[in-house]
């Protein structure tokens, strides 16, 4: 059976496994299978799927529904942040862990998802937020919505600000069938509060995964939001995420988004400027190689007039890697006084690596400055020299080299630990015991 | 300390030196000198090991071992230290974080604990007292944005940190202003011991005056066509390059 009838006709079976759930959800639920079932995944034929295709991972067998698992503490503490108090959600497999997970909190309202949805405080903002700002032709995304069962609920209230971060951990196990699970975050973050936020997925299992995540952000008036993305470094893992961001008066959300491998990765997010004087940023560093692929599908949309958005893009692709970064600014005819940038750098490590990278500017209104600029490049073998020359041997000149490619996007991680454990991935990633951050 | 024989050197199959002979003995300080073209720059590149050039005949010995096939790292770990013409800027990585990288990697391939962090330091603040350097500049990008003078006296201080037992000063006092140049000419002199030795390359005599040499070898198309003491810099000052050629040709 091909996997999107798999799906379809699953839909059933896994509504009687939910049972119970609210009305409002369902009638939600049902819209996105809908959707899904006329769209079906999408397919290279469409503009925005054109460097990536999905075929040789939807032929795969998929366990849908899989089952919670346990594993220790002690198994898994590599993934989480060093020395650093944090609140955590941690899921096995798309059900959640309670005894890898601590979020109890005075300040911020932390729950998984599938409590939240039985929670008379929490359905309320539910009913107002959960769906309110994806794109619904988005077949992906309603893929999410007709069968996400779990993920993390964070609302932060007005004037709060969360005293640590917020670790939201995916990890997949299986070592025998391929799985597919369709995590679901909503972050609320309210009038004046502020938040930090890493989310990592990471397979630890040999089987095939394939995550479909959607995460929906909103960051009311004033409010301050600090998103952290860290993807799989492992092979036997696909992730397709789909973040929206809504944002309201002078608000300002970061989102970075590590990229390390995975088998495909493919990020769509989505920024939508609901106000004025809002800074929207979005950063990425990609390092992959062997025949990883990674792509990058952005959108920030202008809406209102005096706001700002930055982007910056760094990858390093070694091998058969394929990347690709799309990034469109969208400018509405009322967005007077936009200031949007947008960079995208590439090096290139072998000479069958692949990159396209396509800047999309649509600006209707006429008193605007946006820029952007793309690189495509060689380490300089002049700067290797110079090194070397110091004594630093080649491999780790290298690494020190793209280290440095790095820094923009590194030095604006606001949580040290996780900068130490970026910093650290990226050594291993580039095969050196170097310690960059001295 | 250094001896050189008989070095042919080609660049995308075009043969720059033609037969280069050399003796540095410790403690000794040589001057190169030449008109551009003459191939001084490619001498001191190809002595540090720059795999842009082709070494096709000859021999490179440092202290009794051939450096043939040596890769650039690994004649900078047996002591060769080369101060570019033009140090290459390197965003990202500051000065500070580039020096301790490069000690503890040449500690490392000497089979040396890292260096601890209290004497890098010290070791640091140090050096670049004897530079005239603010501390400041040591958590800059390397070479970013660095003036002409700042980039070569960052390259003697990397020089003192590291303590070459050969340095080779590529052009060094181009772009240095008279107080740059004394401040440079200076620290090289304090570094200068019996042990170590130094091979100044250079296009003009000035630099001569701050650190005088004990030989001066002229390099003309490839080839060293002439030796003398500090003395023959001064004639070469008075009666130009062509006084060279015409003798040569």
């Amino acid at each position: 059976m091909e996997l999107k009838d798999k799906f379809i006709t699953s839909y059933a079976p896994f509504e009687a496994q939910i049972i119970g759930e609210v009305d409002a959800l369902r009638k939600i639920r049902l819209e996105g299978l809908k959707t899904f079932e006329a769209k079906g995944f999408p397919t290279k034929k469409e503009e925005a799927w054109k460097y990536t295709s999905l075929n040789s991972l939807l032929k795969k067998e998929y366990n849908i529904l899989p089952a919670a698992v346990s594993i220790s503490k002690e198994e898994v503490k590599e993934f989480f942040l060093k020395d650093t108090d944090t609140y955590k959600l941690v899921f096995i497999n798309g059900v959640l862990a309670v005894e890898l997970s601590d979020y109890t909190s005075d300040i911020a309202t932390i729950l998984p998802m599938s409590v939240a949805f039985k929670n008379e405080e929490t359905l309320s903002l539910l009913n107002e937020y959960y769906n309110q700002t994806v794109n619904k032709d988005d077949s992906l995304t309603a893929l999410n919505t007709a069968f996400a069962a779990e993920g993390a609920f964070i609302y932060v209230g007005k004037s709060k600000v969360v005293d640590k971060p917020i670790e939201l951990v995916y990890l997949s196990t299986s070592t025998e069938e391929a799985v597919f699970t369709q995590p679901r975050n909503l972050v609320i973050v309210g009038e004046n509060a502020q938040v930090k936020i890493v989310e990592r997925h990471q397979n630890i299992g040999t089987a095939d995964t394939i995550t479909n995540v959607v995460t929906e952000i909103y960051s009311e008036k004033h409010a301050l939001c600090d998103y952290y993305k860290l993807q799989n470094d492992v092979a036997a893992a696909n992730l397709i995420d789909n973040t929206y961001i809504k944002q309201g008066d002078s608000s300002r959300v970061c989102v970075h988004t590590f990229s390390f491998g995975g088998k495909l990765t493919r990020n769509n997010l989505n920024f939508y400027q609901e106000g004025e004087h809002i800074d929207s940023t979005l950063k990425g560093i990609t390092i992959i190689g062997n025949k990883q692929h990674v792509d990058h599908y952005t959108l920030v949309s202008h809406n209102q007039p005096n706001c700002e958005s930055h982007q910056n893009y760094k990858s390093i692709f070694d091998d058969s890697a394929v990347g690709v970064f799309n990034g469109k600014i969208y400018v509405d005819k009322i967005a007077q006084k936009t200031d949007g940038f947008q960079q995208n750098n590439n090096i290139l490590l072998s000479d069958k690596a692949t990159v396209y990278t396509k800047p999309q500017l649509e600006i209707f209104a006429d008193d605007v400055k946006c820029s952007h600029g793309c690189t495509i490049g060689q380490l300089d073998d002049e700067a290797m020299f110079y090194m070397r020359q110091r004594g630093i041997p080649q491999r780790e000149a290298k690494a020190l080299l793209m280290y440095a490619f790095t820094e923009e996007v590194m030095s604006s991680i606001s949580i040290p630990s996780l900068r130490l454990m970026i910093a650290n991935l990226i050594a291993s990633k580039l095969g050196v015991s170097m310690d960059f951050e001295i | 300390m250094l001896q050189i024989k008989n070095l042919h050197a080609s660049v995308e199959d075009k043969e720059i030196l033609k037969g280069i002979n050399l003796e540095v003995k410790a403690g000794e300080i040589h001057a190169i000198m030449g008109p551009n073209g003459a191939g001084k720059s490619t001498l001191s590149s190809v002595i540090a090991g720059n795999e842009a050039f082709e070494v096709t005949e000859g021999e490179i010995i440092l202290e009794g071992e051939e450096l043939g096939e040596l890769a650039p790292e690994e004649r900078a770990h047996k002591g060769v230290f080369l101060s570019f013409q033009y140090p290459v800027e390197i965003p990202g990585v500051s000065v500070t974080n580039f020096m301790k990288t490069a000690i503890n990697e040449s500690r490392k391939a000497q089979g040396l604990e890292e260096m601890p962090a209290s004497d890098m330091l010290k070791k640091i603040k140090e050096k670049a007292e004897l530079l005239e350097i603010d501390r400041k500049f040591l958590s800059r990008s390397l070479n970013e944005g660095f003036s002409g003078g700042e980039k070569k006296r960052n390259e003697i201080f990397q020089m003192a940190m590291l303590e070459p037992k050969l340095a080779i000063l590529d052009e060094t006092d181009s772009g240095l202003d008279i107080d740059a140049l004394r401040i440079v000419a200076n620290g090289v002199n304090k570094l200068k011991s019996k042990d170590n030795a130094i091979i100044v390359i250079t296009h003009y005599q000035r630099l001569l005056d701050y650190i005088v040499p004990d030989f001066v070898h002229v390099l003309h198309d490839g080839k060293i066509v002439k030796t003398g003491g500090k003395e023959l810099a001064l004639e070469l000052e008075e009666k130009g390059y062509d006084w060279i050629k015409s003798s040569v040709e």
